[in-house]
């Protein structure tokens, strides 16, 4: 299984403020009654982003100097709450392609890298910069350096930080474990006898 | 000394098979549990990539989230329901998978069915695709929560790929105080470390209190792990935990049985282990709990005030303090006690077990709900339901006004009919608070202990279960 490797994303980006944005408010649970993950992208923040008749909220997303974004900008501790894949699907389904964030919760992490969205940790201040720029122009190019642990836009740049294992999995095309995991089947059938799991 | 190994890392080194390329580890799951709301996308990808089960006798599924806890009858009145349940058969059937379905008795909430079944058992690794699966961490297994992918790894190769997670020893020494039960000991723990203290570890819950605690009450706390950020939660596995597994349909029974134990005692932790960190806590500085915000560590004692924002450390709690006071609507510097109710609701896998529906009918016979507060009480499997039902709990229940429902997860989200509407204000049994969590967007929930919701639900407003059930005499004696 060959995966492509993800060592940089170019894109526009959207800034979403708020610590603690969590699974409920990246995807409220009644829109997880499905059997496959199309379609969901159209739900992202979905109760943020809409009044009760469906009608639009002042929310960045409905922001039409926005609509092209891929790169997400978020505050501290963004994804936490539920383990459900459906946060991150929603997120990729609606055309982000990397998150930038001050804080990560670590299953919503491990869960897109999985998918191949880099999640990067930048610093408050740096996050401030980064969306004063885009708010100055949504037109502006922004570039998620995965190898090089750097965001650039306009000609300004940070450091962000990614975790070693993330990085690594992204930029060599295995951050899809499936393969790898497969390689040892006859070795974990051996081991599941021996913990007494099969016979 | 410090030779010593926690169970955590004596069951990661049992199960772990090779260090994969990127630093993670490669680790058997010796047991996968799956629903209906996280499995159907992970069998959709495994027949894209062509694979099968590798060991579908590890897989256990039930149907929990979805089912309408009001009626009994299929089709569903809605219609997603009926397609989630009907794919979960169809993927159980299709790849030999035990489901525990509504029509076998044995249907329920996945991590209150995993433990009655004997499923769940000492020194092994649990997974499933829901992020409450910490609670199978009471029996001394490794338990996780994971995503939709992990879900399809688990099916494929019953292993996925994982860090290592560090290990904090949270020790609670000493008397719970009458009124105060296991959800508020969580609640207590989740309100000192902070709903992002956990990040990185697995807790280790020990000391007195943990030592004393039925497997019940352990589950209660383990289970709202996750609310504390922690990923997995544990009690070190002993006598209670060997006499409620004895006899139940998954364990092993004969001569089989004496082995077994001998080998689930020798992965409790070493009295030697040095852990990453350790946390103590006096059971005497816990009260009953409730939550005054969105977030599950904005908790304190029921006797408590509302915080005002000016009261936040830093700028940005003094912020999250004034969103949740906003969307909570509660005014800041008043007592949260006197705070008028709507619903009421006991269930959800942290408080949906018979010890829990116990409890409570012992105090609310011979009391009314007050008039205007819609009460549920909703068993976290059908055996649990049978149960009560032997005992009569369930009439109790009904006397005092109280909707006694079908097994499932009900109120605790909004996947099935019983909903929030509005702004109504729910004291909830269940374990997360967050904007939207019960069906309406602008719906509020304070999270408390099954007994905090009876006298909320008896009164009309959150109030201290210890004055309305005069608990302080009563309990002196037990
Ligand atoms: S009862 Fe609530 S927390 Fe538990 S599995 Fe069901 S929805 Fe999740």
């Amino acid at each position: 299984m060959a995966l492509d490797k993800i060592t940089t994303v170019q894109g526009t980006g959207v800034y979403v403020p708020g610590s603690d944005v969590d699974t409920d408010r990246i995807i409220p649970a009644r829109f997880m009654k499905c059997v496959t993950f199309d379609g969901l992208g159209e739900y992202l923040f979905y109760d943020v982003r809409k009044h009760e008749d469906g009608s639009d909220k002042e929310h960045p997303l409905n922001d039409p100097r926005f609509k092209d974004a891929t790169i997400l900008i978020a505050g501290s501790n963004f994804g936490c709450g539920s383990s459900r894949e459906h946060a991150p699907q929603a997120i990729y389904r609606y055309g982000f392609r990397a998150v930038i964030a001050e804080s990560f919760a670590e299953i919503f992490f491990g869960n897109c890298v999985t998918l191949g969205i880099p999640c990067v940790v930048a610093t408050g201040d740096d996050i401030k910069v980064l969306a004063a720029a885009v708010e100055a122009d949504p037109t502006l190019a922004v570039t998620v350096d995965v190898d090089q642990c750097r965001v650039f836009f306009g000609d300004q740049s940070f450091t962000v930080h990614v975790p070693d294992s993330a990085r690594d999995a992204l930029i060599s095309g295995k951050w899809d474990p499936i393969a790898d995991l497969l390689e040892s089947a006859d070795e974990v059938s051996d081991r599941m006898q021996q913990l007494g799991y099969s016979a | 000394m410090g030779n010593g190994k926690s169970l955590f890392e004596k069951v990661w080194d049992a199960h772990a098979v090779r260090e994969l390329s990127n630093g993670q580890t490669q680790l058997i799951i010796g047991t996968h549990l799956i629903h209906e709301v996280t499995s159907p996308q992970a069998f959709g990808m495994l027949r894209d990539l062509g694979l099968k089960v590798r060991f579908p006798e590890r897989t256990f599924a039930t149907v929990d989230h979805i089912v309408p806890t009001d009626e009994s009858s299929e089709p569903f009145s809605d219609p997603l329901a009926d397609a989630m349940i009907r794919e979960l058969r169809k993927n159980a059937e299709d790849f030999g998978i035990t489901y525990f379905d509504l029509s076998t008795g044995k249907q329920g909430i996945v991590h209150v069915v995993g433990p009655e079944q004997g499923i769940t058992q000492p020194g092994t690794t649990i997974a499933c695709g829901d992020s409450h699966t910490a609670t199978h961490g009471a029996f001394g297994a490794i338990a996780f929560g994971i995503g939709t992918t992990q879900v399809r790894d688990l099916l494929a190769t019953q292993t996925m790929a994982m860090s290592k997670l560090k290990v904090r020893r949270i020790n609670v020494d000493g008397q719970l105080p009458p009124g105060v039960y296991a959800k508020d000991v969580i609640l207590h723990i989740i309100a000192q470390l902070g709903a992002k203290g956990g990040i990185g570890y697995a807790y280790e819950y020990g000391g007195e209190v943990f030592d004393n605690f039925t497997m019940e009450e352990r589950m209660t706390v383990c289970n709202m792990s996750i609310e504390g950020g922690a990923r997995a939660g544990y009690v070190n596995p002993d006598d209670t935990t060997f006499e409620y597994l004895k006899g139940r349909p998954y364990c092993p029974g004969g001569d089989a049985w004496d082995a077994a134990v001998e080998k689930w005692r020798a992965f409790a932790s070493d009295p030697d282990t040095v852990y990453d960190d350790v946390v103590n806590i006096r059971a005497e500085d816990v009260a009953p709990s409730v939550t005054w915000g969105i977030s599950p560590d904005q908790g304190f004692s029921v006797t408590g005030t509302i915080p005002r924002p000016e009261e936040g450390e830093t700028p940005a709690e003094q912020e999250s303090i004034r969103e949740a006071l906003e969307y909570m609507k509660l005014e800041p510097g008043s007592p949260i006690k006197g705070t008028k109710i709507d619903v009421a609701f006991i269930g959800s896998c942290t408080n949906g077990r018979l010890s829990d529906f116990r409890e409570v009918a012992r105090f609310i016979k011979g009391r009314k709900v007050a008039d205007g507060v819609k009460a549920i009480a909703v068993p976290g499997s059908q055996i649990v339901a049978k149960l009560c039902e032997n005992e009569g709990l369930d009439q109790v229940f009904r006397d005092a006004g109280f909707d006694w429902r079908r097994a499932g997860c009900s109120m605790c989200l909004a996947m099935n009919p019983d909903k929030l509407i509005g702004d109504q204000l729910c004291a909830s049994s269940s374990n997360r608070n967050f904007k939207g969590r019960q069906g309406s967007p602008t719906g509020r929930t304070i999270l408390m202990s099954p007994l905090m919701v009876a006298a909320a639900a008896i009164t009309g407003e959150v109030s201290d279960a210890r004055e309305v059930f005069e608990l302080t005499e009563l309990s002196s004696k037990c």
